[in-house]
């Protein structure tokens, strides 16, 4: 296990090298010159000059980039050209809110999707896993962007149970130590707050959890029947064990290792999803941020935020790998 | 993923598209391509003419799916957005294909440094969540709807190199290619002879899942802006104009998201088809 362990780590230490070059990269190859940007179009020569050596934009590549990857390890890289602000600071800032509506749209989709899943396996081929498996399908092939406007029109404008946007109520304060509305709320110890935060996270994480859902239903369903018919479930019933415990502890149990990993691999797509959820529902987490960024041309807030959620991204799917290796002794092997 | 029937052999093509869902697949594809072909005939409107008299129309004999903001044909401008996400389809899943099976080709058959080398440009490109890369790559060029797909493309370009170079790999040392090395052929020859077509069937069946994938990302990045710009009538800024109105006037974004829906689905059918009949896992 230990010589696994060091070569994903080492494999590890690769992928966020590569991060780094492919952001530096991207970077460089931006339209229009970043002290133009900083200093406007009626910036002189001369200081524009000045700004190009203090930002070490005169020196080789390859000190540039070096100056890039120390600041990145030390979480420096530079100032929000928007508002001056730390760009580390406003990833950070924003992050919370992206945690808290994939983290909720996960814990939606697994505790629906599995359910589903199995009551789709244990009817195979009846009314229940057509009424289930249909909706996947569908699930599975639907735009999030749209969805979002869609339940907004639903719920919001026709029906008015849930509100249109935002974290909380227009003219609501409250304090946030944590940056995650639920667990702020409660902090504030007010149940009001803790319900508008509720109210006001359903509809986008409902929205996000909507291809997660169809596709861990999906794998349910799958796993369980190829697991149904494998040789230890059939001794545990020839055994006489009850039905429901061939299911619980035989059948699901073996499947649920695939199902693990099929959910962690989730947050790169729940990652993406976000960026459009957070822009229909106007919440102000980081895939909003970037765009943000983008649209303004504020590189550093784009270079800290890609460097961030890839590092994010990368040390979840290691923590995946290493469940997975956990639960099954053949990846260690290998 | 391994193939043990090649996906041009007629038979196993007649028999992937008799079930039902693949059917509706298919039709729906085919639907879509004829829409392609003929929107300049079908379409009622000239999709960018503006008339501001009639803007926000609802839906009605004259305007089948209303009218936007300035006026225009929703209908038609749909009908026209078929043809933007055919384009995304072509350059963007094409892009992905051509480059994803060059590197996994290389890589397979080659191994070695060129193998590592490759599969460590494919690993961090696959480090990225896939819409950030996208943010990413269109932020280095700049938001049009050509740089969109060019970084859906490289987006994509991960998952073919990794399937064919697994394709590579189990057919490298197969008797044929033995043969073929005997006889003297050089390597980008037996590369392009005799492994490509034998790791097609798998590549085929991704192309066509990601055909749909292609449509949602690229018009994703319309929607944010940062792909095709107004007044193009690309399905994904055409709902990013109707978000604006989605309250007042729900035709406009309800429609081009739709048609994304309905393309979508058609794609993801046809290809979990051709996935269940070409490829003995997923059976």
């Amino acid at each position: 296990m230990l010589d696994y362990l060091a070569g994903r780590f080492a494999q590890l230490l690769i992928v966020l090298f590569g991060v780094s070059v492919v952001v530096f990269i991207a970077m460089h190859l931006l339209p229009g010159d970043v002290a133009t940007l900083l200093l406007g179009d009626r910036a002189t020569a001369a200081s524009l000059a000045r700004l190009r050596h203090q930002l070490g934009l005169d020196q080789p590549v390859i000190v540039q980039y070096w100056r890039f990857l120390s600041g990145a390890l030390s979480g420096d890289f530079g100032t929000s050209l928007r508002d001056n602000r730390p760009a580390f600071g406003e990833v950070l800032q924003a992050f919370p809110v992206t945690l808290e509506l994939t983290l909720s749209a996960l814990l939606l989709a697994v505790a629906i999707g599995v359910p589903l899943g199995v009551a789709a396996a244990l009817n195979e081929g009846t009314w229940i896993d057509t009424a289930i498996t249909t909706p996947t399908l569908f699930g599975v092939s639907m735009p999030v962007f749209w969805l979002g406007l869609m339940v907004l029109l639903v719920f919001s404008e026709k029906l008015g149970w849930l509100p249109v946007g935002g974290l909380m109520p227009i003219g609501v304060h409250m304090a946030r130590p944590t940056g995650l509305s639920i667990l702020d709320a409660v902090l504030s110890g007010r149940s009001g707050l803790v319900w508008q935060a509720l109210r006001h996270l359903l509809l986008p994480a409902a929205t996000l959890a909507t291809i997660p859902l169809a596709l861990i239903t999906r794998i349910t369903r799958g796993e369980m029947l190829s697991s149904m018919n494998l040789d230890h479930v059939r001794t545990a019933r020839a055994k006489g064990l009850p039905e429901s415990r061939v299911i619980r502890a035989h059948i699901l149990r073996n499947a649920l290792i695939p199902i693990v990993t099929v959910i962690g691999l989730q947050l790169g797509l729940l990652l993406s999803g976000a960026v459009l959820t957070e822009t229909i529902f106007s919440l102000p987490g980081l895939g909003r941020l970037m765009v943000d960024a983008i649209l303004a041309r504020d590189y550093p807030v784009v270079q800290a935020g890609a460097v961030f959620v890839a590092t994010v991204f990368v040390l979840v799917n290691l923590g995946v790998d290493l469940c997975y290796a956990v639960l099954d002794p053949r990846i260690r092997r290998q | 993923m391994s193939a043990s029937t090649a996906i041009g052999e007629p038979a196993a093509l007649r028999a992937a598209i008799a079930r039902p869902a693949a059917r509706i697949g298919l039709g729906i594809v085919t639907l879509f391509l004829f829409l392609c072909a003929f929107a300049p005939v079908i379409a009622p409107y000239n999709p960018f003419d503006q008339n501001l008299m009639g803007a926000l129309a609802s839906p009605s004999a004259v305007h089948l799916l209303g009218t936007d903001q300035y006026g225009r044909d929703v209908a038609s401008r749909v009908l026209y957005g078929a043809r933007y996400a055919l384009l995304a389809i072509i350059v963007g899943d094409g892009l992905a294909l051509a480059s994803g099976t060059a590197m996994g080709l290389v890589a397979g058959y080659l191994g070695g440094v060129a193998d590592a080398v490759i599969m460590r440009i494919v690993d961090v490109l696959l480090a990225f969540p896939y819409l950030l890369l996208a943010l990413i790559i269109v932020a280095a060029l700049g938001p049009s709807l050509l740089h969109s797909m060019i970084a859906i493309g490289i987006v994509y370009t991960p998952q073919y190199a990794r399937l064919v170079r697994g394709q590579v790999l189990g057919v490298r040392h197969t008797d044929f290619v033995r043969a073929a090395r005997a006889l003297g052929a050089s390597s980008r020859r037996i590369m392009l002879r005799h492994v490509a077509p034998n790791s097609l069937s798998p590549v085929i069946i991704m192309a066509t899942l990601q055909a749909g994938a292609v449509v949602v990302e690229t018009a994703g990045l319309s929607f944010l802006g940062l792909g095709a710009q107004p007044p193009s009538p690309d399905w994904g800024a055409l709902l990013a104009d109707g978000q604006n109105y989605f309250l007042t006037a729900w035709w406009i974004a309800t429609f081009p998201g739709l048609a994304i829906f309905l393309v979508v689905l058609g794609f993801n059918l046809l290809g979990d088809a051709l996935r269940r009949e070409f490829d003995p896992r997923a059976r």
